[in-house]
């Protein structure tokens, strides 16, 4: 089945997701879609599939234009989409989960159809198997079938490969391959670029919304897609780092083991030096966030063991603090003013209001925040709200998690809370900090452990590293040679 | 200013509505819809009696309206309330029973209503226990649980605490005359009842708004994550709220055991425990319009038992017209809220 695209918009707020998509999908093929977390791509996804709307714009199948709205519409007009995540009812079977999912009754023919598409596929999962048995590879699988045998003639799998093994994606790569020889269609969407060359039939890159270039056929190599998924690179100023010094690491971290969702990672070992400024890189998903949660102390480690300044590292230590990049809901209290925040840190029994007045006057001077002290901050704007969560950090403080520093704000503030950071930086406290923006990692950073799937890079010197190397890390490419 | 002057109208057409609807309840089955209305709102406060009934109920239902304000404050809706009021007065009565005569009812009071405040509040911490480590939410614990007391209550009712004889539904036998607290004369009014509930209202609300403690309680109850970001023991200051709050639910379980049934009857709370759910939801646990509040359903609960006798109108139609206004308030409040975003 055949599908175009064309013209097709989508905004949230002021927030163009899909800005003028034109495209077509051939049937017989894979179609890789190539772009960053936010790029857009999971939109046109969801527009096909019927999650959203379109603000505007037409969706062709086989040269028909179609009105598709919800799922079930979608569906009917043969899209179906493998989620990310499975949704499924588990303690069901894969045959009554089925049968759920195409409103159909669970007959001695669905019975068949379902063995008859393992054999086909290769999979391994008889109707009867009670979901919650299964691994998240094979509940995928299993949507894979249902969607089949309600006719899908468009398949769209949206980031299949998380969290799920070596061998079992080589299983859905034979499994798609397959399903194209039958004539239909599979979308493929992504950020690995290896997935793509070893898969695709094509490839379309999206960035901020739009589509880069147009379709192009494979092969192409690596670097040409690189290119076009973050574009040309800006040589950032860099200002040469301190030397930081390995001698009496802040954190130490032995054969440390954590996960994310179903993504495990480690034994890690490292050692994070004092004074420095330690940049996380890596899409999104890759493992940094739990990384940063246990160096802030809000998890523990599967397994292994971390030290602070050579000591059992505890949670709720109090010279280390996690600043995460959802400011309202995780950083600060939004109905509380600075006032208040201020009094909260205090350990007394009963609050001195005038003194903490006083203090919130004075980081507000101190920090340039734009507010009154009584003011909630809720009220703030992002900049003034992450100036006031970095004024609230004690002196004592000798180690800053932060996600995301200057996501959302301007350049002024951002480059305001940059200063605050280095100041203390040259004060002896080890800053890490994770950032999608590649620019921010090279420009700020001493150090940069870059992340991919689960894997960590050794602690490369920010020096040693050039602009198209991080991009081309973070997809994975050359990866092997950063390990430790 | 603007968004002020149309929150007031939108607040004051909904308790318009609020009265309509009663008014129109009404009609179904009275034509004297004004003498109703006169008897809910004037009815309580015709005579020293009535007045002194209806500061008998204003004075747990404070108890227990600022006790919720300290769990809704921490984020807790402890719809246990009802049960923590009933263990109360398990607890107290557990303990009067023990008075041997001629002893002085002074201690026994004290002690019966540490009992009861000791019980209220271990029942709320097995809600907040229930919540943290077994992940069932507060709501459905509390209600559980007030199944169990009043369970527990009834059994005592009609099991081991029963009258001699016979067992009734109207309680077990009455306390003996000296452990009932002194009444002002001619009326029901136990007056230390409602001293104690006015000294609860100002400490509680001095804890609330100007202790350290208050502070963090509040904190946590905005913003859990935050809170324990910025190192405040967050599960321990839901535990010491949801305890606060159970203590004084406890209180006023025994105060009703000594001031106003001097028996165990079946059903202690009686309602008033929801009732001051009402309350604290329509302050939004501002403890300092928890009086008012109170004073005001407190006078149409009161007023609405001369509503039989009168008009032969069921004094159910108090609790319909204080469910409308908080429904009302409630209603507003989000339509202005979405107005604003």
């Amino acid at each position: 089945m055949h599908v175009s695209i064309r013209n097709l918009h989508k905004s949230f707020g002021a927030v163009h997701a899909n800005n003028d998509i034109c495209v077509d999908f051939a049937a017989g093929q894979i179609h890789g879609i190539l772009g960053e977390n936010g790029a857009g791509k999971s939109t046109l996804m969801k527009l096909l599939s019927g999650v959203y709307r379109p603000d505007s714009g037409t969706i062709c199948i086989n040269d028909t234009p179609v009105q598709l709205g919800t799922p079930r519409r979608a569906i009917e007009a043969g899209i179906g989409m493998v989620a990310q995540d499975p949704v499924d009812v588990p303690v069901f079977t894969v045959r009554d989960n089925i049968a759920c999912g195409i409103h159909m009754p669970a007959t001695r023919d669905l019975h068949d159809q379902i063995t008859t598409w393992c054999t086909r596929l290769g999979f391994q999962f008889a109707p009867e198997t009670v979901i919650r048995t299964l691994t998240v590879g094979q509940r995928q699988q299993v949507e894979i079938v249902r969607l089949l045998i309600a006719g899908s003639d468009v398949l769209i799998l949206d980031e299949p490969t998380t969290g799920i093994t070596a061998t079992q994606i080589h299983a859905l790569f034979a499994a798609l391959r397959t399903i194209v020889a039958t004539g239909k269609t599979v979308l493929f969407v992504t950020h690995k670029l290896d997935e793509v060359v070893a898969l695709c039939d094509t490839v379309t890159v999206f960035r901020a919304g739009s589509m880069v270039g147009l379709q192009r056929n494979m092969p192409i190599t690596q670097s040409e897609m690189l290119e076009a998924m973050f574009g040309a690179m800006t040589p950032p100023q860099y200002a040469s780092a301190v030397v930081a010094t390995l001698e009496s690491p802040r954190w130490t971290l032995r054969n440390v083991e954590f996960h994310e969702q179903s993504l495990r990672v480690g034994p890690l070992s490292y050692q994070l030096p004092q004074g420095a400024i330690i940049g996380l890189a890596g899409l999104e998903g890759s493992g940094q966030r739990p990384f940063m949660q246990l160096l802030s102390g809000l998890r523990v480690p599967d397994a292994g063991t971390i030290y602070y300044d050579g000591a059992p590292f505890a949670y709720d230590h109090p010279d280390v603090v996690w600043l995460p990049a959802d400011r309202l809901n995780e950083g600060i209290i939004g109905d509380m003013s600075l006032t208040e925040h201020i009094r909260l840190l205090q350990d007394v029994l009963l609050n001195d209001g005038s003194t903490a007045t006083q203090k919130a006057t004075q980081l507000i001077a101190d920090y340039a925040i734009k507010a009154t002290p009584d003011m909630p901050l809720r009220q703030l704007s992002g900049g003034n709200q992450q100036r006031a969560m970095l004024a609230l950090i004690p002196q004592h403080v000798t180690g800053i998690v932060l996600e995301h520093p200057t996501r959302g704000l301007d350049a002024v503030s951002a480059l305001a809370i940059w200063q605050r950071l280095q100041e203390r930086r040259s004060r002896g406290t080890t800053v890490v900090f994770f950032s999608a923006d590649l620019d921010e990692v090279l420009q700020y950073a001493d150090f940069v452990l870059v992340f991919f799937a689960g894997q960590l890079s050794r602690i490369i010197p920010r020096n040693e590293m050039h602009e198209e190397q991080l991009a081309a890390l973070i997809g994975g490419v050359g990866f092997q040679e950063v390990l430790p | 200013m603007n968004v002020t002057i149309r929150s007031h109208m939108t607040t004051i057409v909904a308790l318009g509505t609020a009265l309509l609807v009663t008014a129109v309840l009404l009609l179904t089955s009275s034509s004297d819809v004004l003498h109703a209305f006169a008897i809910l709102f004037w009815g309580a406060l015709t005579s020293p009696s009535r007045i002194a009934d209806m500061v008998m109920l204003m004075s747990p239902l404070l108890l227990c309206a600022i006790g919720l304000s300290v769990s809704f404050s921490a984020g807790q809706y402890n719809l246990g309330i009802e049960g923590q009021m009933t263990v109360g007065g398990v607890a107290a009565m557990g303990l009067l029973r023990m008075y041997a005569e001629g002893q002085a009812p002074y201690l026994y009071w004290l002690f019966a209503i540490i009992a009861g405040m000791l019980m209220g509040l271990v029942w709320a911490l097995l809600v907040a226990a229930l919540k943290r480590y077994t992940h069932v939410s507060e709501i459905f614990a509390g209600l559980g649980l007030n199944f169990v007391a009043l369970g527990a209550s009834l059994y005592l009712v009609f099991g081991p605490w029963k009258r001699p004889g016979v067992a009734s539904m109207s309680g077990t036998e009455p306390l003996a005359d000296i452990l009932w607290l002194p009444t002002l004369t001619g009326t029901r009014l136990a007056w230390l009842t409602p001293i104690i509930a006015l000294v609860a209202l100002v400490v509680v609300w001095r804890i609330l708004r100007q202790s350290h403690w208050g502070l963090q309680v509040r904190a946590c109850g905005l913003s859990p994550l935050a809170s324990t970001r910025m190192g405040i023991p967050a599960t321990r200051r839901t535990f010491q709220a949801m305890a606060l709050c159970g203590a004084l639910a406890g209180l006023a379980g025994a105060l009703q055991i000594i001031g106003v049934y001097h028996a165990l009857v079946p059903n202690v709370a009686s309602g008033i425990g929801l009732m001051g759910l009402l309350v604290a939801l329509l302050v939004r646990a501002d403890i300092r319009f928890v009086p008012v509040v109170a004073f005001f359903f407190a006078i149409i609960t009161s007023g609405s038992i001369q509503l039989p006798l009168s008009l032969s109108i069921d004094s159910s139609i108090s609790g319909v017209l204080q469910g409308l206004i908080v429904l009302a308030v409630i209603v507003s409040r989000a339509l202005t809220k979405e107005g604003q975003s």
